[in-house]
């Protein structure tokens, strides 16, 4: 579904991602994992075009977006979640979940939506930025799943959320998953990305040092520490 | 005759009209420049000059192809607006990666150049439009009199503020607009053009200053300074009400017109300056505005 080849970016001077390869199959939950700075969450504005210089090939369902604006990848068929959120604070829940665009019919339907994210619904009419993290972050997630977008780009759902939280978050991306989303998670919290996932991409220094299938994942268990440093 | 607090009451009435109406300009004015700074964060000093050009377009639609006021009223704004569009696109937008300072440099410049070439052709004492038949005579309100079209003025203010403040915060377009506002990027990477919703915002504030600009054809006379004059304190008026709030502009700009009239009868030197002695102390005490946020 998604497929990047030899992707180099830059902002400015400084060369971020030096020649990243990894590949999302229909259907796949796949995370990038890393330390802090190995260049997960450019990965992911390289593929929205949201980096001031990229090279390389970034193929989305056949068609080569390596050189198309944000609004062009958005409209292909890919929804970005950011890490910081993105919670609009002078529009209201409502507003901010009916905010994007439907780019492609067979969007998740706002009644479903509601019942994935109760919380949602009771707090419609507050401004965006006065919810709860976890509940920023169900928003976040929330407002891609209506416009009909297949491929859901997620940069750090967990990150500063208590543990229940985070449990919850898993929860809803396995039932995304299972209503047929494809997802791109790049995670920190190792163990919340192996409860998950398909396959993991180990980042380092802006290139995938290795590819681990989750069922292999034990094994590599000693290496994988080593790397990511936890 | 009738005195209240030591002035007769048509004088005070009188002012307080004339107030509501340069507050109408001040509001519709202002409006379109915190909508245009909102978005494309720039200070937009040819606001006055398209306000001017507005009422010329007025004055040229009725002069050489014989459509009258309420065509105006409609053409005279969309013309203004795609002028502002294509400006927009071929020339504004180069700036916005640089300081903000560079925006307003090349507006002023811009607005100079509009004034000098509307000078070379109508020469700086302009022209003259007449009021449109169906809203010329005087009204009798009992305790004064008003000229009908002063009423339309004030009326047509109130319709045009409370539509684009409807548009802007109740409205899903409004809510796109405020959300690219806050950023930019992620909008865009949502499926939105941004950089034409960016084009459309600057074509729609410059439309409103030029439809003000209609309104206030068949008041004052149209000339080539006509925006300079009232372009200063609508700065004012952004400053006292905050950047980016349409609620603020609104009522800060009637708000001050009142002010500024009443001034006028109890102490008339203090007129010119009001506004201005009311931004000093508002900027003392909330430098972002009384409607901004820090």
């Amino acid at each position: 579904m998604l497929e990047v080849r030899g992707l180099n970016t830059w902002y400015d001077e400084s060369h971020v991602l030096h020649g990243l390869d990894f590949e999302v199959r229909e259907g796949e939950v796949v995370t990038l994992l890393g330390r802090n700075g190995a260049g997960k969450t450019t990965a992911l504005k390289s593929i929205m075009g949201l980096v001031p210089r990229r090279e390389g090939s970034i193929k989305f369902r056949g068609a080569e977006l390596i050189n198309a604006r944000p609004d062009k990848v958005g409209r292909a068929g890919i929804g970005f979640c950011p890490e910081e959120r993105g919670i609009f604070a002078g529009l209201n829940v409502t507003e901010n979940l009916f905010l994007p665009p439907v780019v492609a019919p067979g969007g998740m339907s706002v009644e479903d939506i509601f019942i994935l994210f109760p919380n949602l619904k009771e707090r419609a009419k507050s401004p965006g930025t006065k919810l709860s993290g976890g509940e920023q972050q169900m928003l976040a997630i929330a407002r891609i799943l209506r416009t009909g977008a297949k491929l859901l780009l997620l940069d750090e759902p967990t990150e500063g959320l208590a543990p229940v939280i985070v449990q919850q978050i898993g929860l809803m991306i396995a039932e995304i998953k299972r209503r047929g989303f494809t997802v791109l998670l790049v995670e920190q919290n190792f163990r919340f990305a192996s409860k998950l996932a398909d396959r993991h991409y180990v980042v380092e220094h802006g290139q995938v040092v290795d590819m681990i299938p989750n069922d292999q994942l034990a094994a590599k268990m000693d290496d994988l520490h080593r790397r990511l440093g936890i | 005759m009738v005195m209240i607090l030591g002035k007769p009451a048509p004088l005070l009435f009188g002012q307080l009209l004339l107030g509501i109406i340069n507050g109408s300009f001040y509001a519709m004015l202002s409006m379109g420049l915190a909508i245009i700074f909102g978005l494309l964060r720039i200070i937009n000093f040819a606001h006055g000059a398209m306000f001017m050009i507005g009422a010329f377009v007025t004055w040229g639609l009725f002069n050489y192809l014989g459509l009258g006021f309420w065509w105006a009223l409609i053409l005279s704004p969309l013309i203004v607006g795609a002028a502002g569009f294509v400006l927009e696109r071929t020339v504004i937008q180069r700036i916005y990666k640089l300081d903000i300072l560079y925006g307003l440099l090349l507006t002023f410049g811009l607005a100079q150049i509009m004034g000098g070439v509307m000078e070379n052709y109508f020469g700086s004492s302009g022209v003259s439009y007449d009021t449109p038949d169906l809203l010329s005579g005087v009204l009798n309100l009992g305790f004064m009199y008003m000229p009908v079209y002063r009423g339309f003025v004030v009326f047509a203010a109130a319709i045009i503020c409370f539509a684009t403040w409807f548009a802007i915060e109740k409205t899903k377009l409004g809510a796109l607009l405020r959300a690219a506002t806050e950023n930019p990027a992620l909008v865009q990477a949502f499926g939105v053009n941004v950089p034409r919703l960016i084009a459309l915002t600057f074509a729609g504030g410059v439309g409103l200053a030029a439809l003000a600009g209609v309104l206030a054809a068949p008041l004052y006379s149209v000339n080539p300074g006509m925006g300079d004059d009232l372009i200063n304190t609508v700065f004012a008026v952004v400053v006292i009400g905050g950047m980016g709030s349409i609620g603020g502009a609104i009522l800060t700009g009637f708000g001050l017109g009142i002010i500024e009239g009443f001034t006028d009868v109890f102490y008339p030197p203090g007129s010119a300056v009001v506004v201005f002695v009311v931004m000093a102390a508002v900027l003392l005490a909330r430098p972002a505005g009384l409607f901004g946020k820090a």
